[in-house]
């Protein structure tokens, strides 16, 4: 045990070097999956509708990506004369640290014996799990209001404004979706919501809680359809339309990265997370391919769903969380609690 | 602001509603409507129509796609395609068939085609007439291929051809001379088949 007590209570913690070692790779696996996923979505997109797709700069179109982020941060950091300065910079750093944060708790394996020492294959296990992610969404929103409000520009507010609006409108269907979960489990560290689902992975028993969490997710990453907040036709760019070169990169990076997160919570809390079905026990270096892959399912989804539906409009919006999404959440979060109390 | 008076009062509204709505006569189609679903039903009807969507975007995943990848693949022309013009010479003789009559230049809408004449003397013969084109330019930054210069000539002296690869650096190189214009062209475009 180290010295070193973590400030919140924890699943399980290691010594400070392990958890510096722990940190550097998680956010490099992070940081490698993004381009991947930037490159399938645009190959997937263009072979969905139709079309090759990215495919002129390295092998299939394999070093796009990286020739975006090349000319993106070779660009001019051009700031509107209308602008917030501080906050402008500030903003994108919001969203990019946000997403990296949240990405922390996704475990990609169970505490494995490396070279002697027990090593947790996460970044952290926080007692407070799905909270946690939550906090940290509830900030993420702060980089998109603070970014299309400093921007100085009547569209990028309006995104901003959307997307605020959003945010809060599916957060809460978001969190009552992870309730009925969470009662079931009786735990809110994500790998025990994982260990628990030895039995059953919980979206069987927890299908209408597994679906609103993915329509909530969709919202949540501002992703297709409900990609309002930078709905093109409409606002020019939404929150972004002022930001370019580096600082749009790192919007454009927390996008995914948020995608690949919400993808992680689904796996972790609704799929199984590390775990196999049928009972097969593979040994623990299986584990983080196990739940990659199953990230890149609901990742595929993602992907998908942009590719099929068309933008809702706002009313559209903001009736269907309220109205439908939210009484769904809560009825789902009330049967599983008094399910869960006849059966013990 | 002044307040405005209400300019439909009741009295003038009450006439117009006793005027007998038109009757449409026998032209009457009736329209039925499907009943309103309730919540269960709309909801599966929109599950279902998404499903429907959905099946469809994955449908094309399997497809090749439709894209014609450009500089390499090219979608051949048709025989009466209007590309970058073409003077001829006659194959036998391979004297030029151009006479430098400048109706081509006359028939030009654009007014991109420039035709300066001479004559032919027994020691200097270049054409089958008596003139032949000294100078035979066409500006193709100007020219829009509409083909009149063609259907003017009298000796099938120009045509038009294949060609629609034509882009330039500077305005200058676009001015197509006689000798550019005679050459045998790099056939760099594909001819469509008959069946095609």
């Amino acid at each position: 045990m180290s010295a070193v007590t973590p400030i919140a209570v924890v699943g399980y913690y290691e010594p400070w070097w392990i958890q510096i070692i722990k940190s550097i790779v998680i956010f490099a696996v992070g940081l490698q999956l993004v381009p991947i996923v930037l490159i399938a979505e645009r190959k997937l997109l263009g072979r969905f509708q139709g079309r090759y797709g990215p495919n002129r700069v390295g092998p299939y179109g394999a070093l796009q990506p990286l020739a975006d982020i090349l000319k993106l941060l070779t660009k001019e950091q051009f700031r509107p004369t209308t602008s917030v300065g501080f906050l402008f910079a500030l903003a994108p750093t919001i969203s990019i640290l946000t997403a990296v944060a949240a990405f922390a708790i996704i475990p990609f394996g169970n505490t494995q014996d490396i070279f002697g020492t027990k090593v947790g294959l996460y970044g952290v296990d926080v007692s407070i799990g799905p909270l946690y992610l939550f906090a940290f969404g509830a900030v993420a929103f702060y980089g998109i209001m603070l970014g299309g409000w400093s921007s100085g520009s009547k569209y990028s507010f309006l995104g901003a404004m959307r997307g605020a609006a959003q945010l809060i409108s599916y957060e809460v269907s978001q969190g009552l979706a992870l309730v009925g979960v969470v009662i079931t489990a009786q735990t809110l560290s994500l790998t025990g919501i994982v260990t628990a689902q030895k039995g059953m992975w919980y979206f069987i028993p927890q299908l209408a809680g597994f679906l609103i969490f993915l329509v909530a997710g969709f919202a949540e990453t501002n992703r297709a359809p409900f990609d309002l907040t930078e709905a093109d036709a409409e606002l020019v760019g939404g929150y972004n339309t002022e930001f370019g070169g580096g600082r749009f990169a790192s919007y454009y990076f927390a996008e995914y990265l948020n995608v690949l997160v919400v993808s992680g919570i689904v796996t972790t809390v609704f799929l199984g997370g590390w775990l196999l079905p049928f009972g097969i026990h593979p040994p623990g270096w299986v584990d983080p391919i196990v739940v990659l892959a199953k990230m890149s399912l609901v990742t595929f989804l993602f992907i998908w769903v942009r590719a099929t539906l068309p933008r809702l409009r706002y009313d559209q919006l903001m009736s269907f969380g309220w109205k439908v999404l939210l009484p769904l959440a809560t009825l789902n979060a009330l049967v599983t609690a008094i399910v869960v109390v006849a059966v013990h | 602001m002044a307040d405005t008076p209400d300019s439909t009062p009741d009295d003038t509204l009450v006439p117009a509603l006793r005027v007998s709505a038109w009757s449409p006569g026998e032209d009457v189609i009736e329209v039925t409507r499907n009943p309103k679903p309730g919540a269960a039903r709309s909801a599966w009807r929109t599950f279902r129509e998404t499903a429907r969507g959905m099946r469809t975007t994955f449908a094309r995943l399997g497809e090749e796609p439709s894209t014609v990848q450009y500089p390499e693949e090219k979608v051949p022309v048709y025989p009466r395609f209007r590309g970058r013009h073409k003077l001829h010479r006659f194959e036998d003789t391979g004297l030029e068939k151009c006479v430098g009559c400048s109706l081509c230049a006359a028939a030009c809408p654009a007014d991109c085609i420039r035709v300066v004449a001479a004559e032919n003397t027994p020691d200097n013969r270049v054409s089958a007439g008596e003139r032949y084109a000294a100078v035979y330019e066409i500006n193709l930054s100007r020219c829009i291929f509409c083909g009149y210069c063609e259907v003017a000539c009298p000796f099938d002296a120009i045509t038009m051809g294949h060609d629609y690869e034509l882009s330039d650096y500077t305005r200058d190189d676009l001015i197509f001379t006689k000798e550019m214009l005679l050459a045998e062209p790099l056939e760099r475009t594909p001819l469509r088949n008959e069946d095609e």
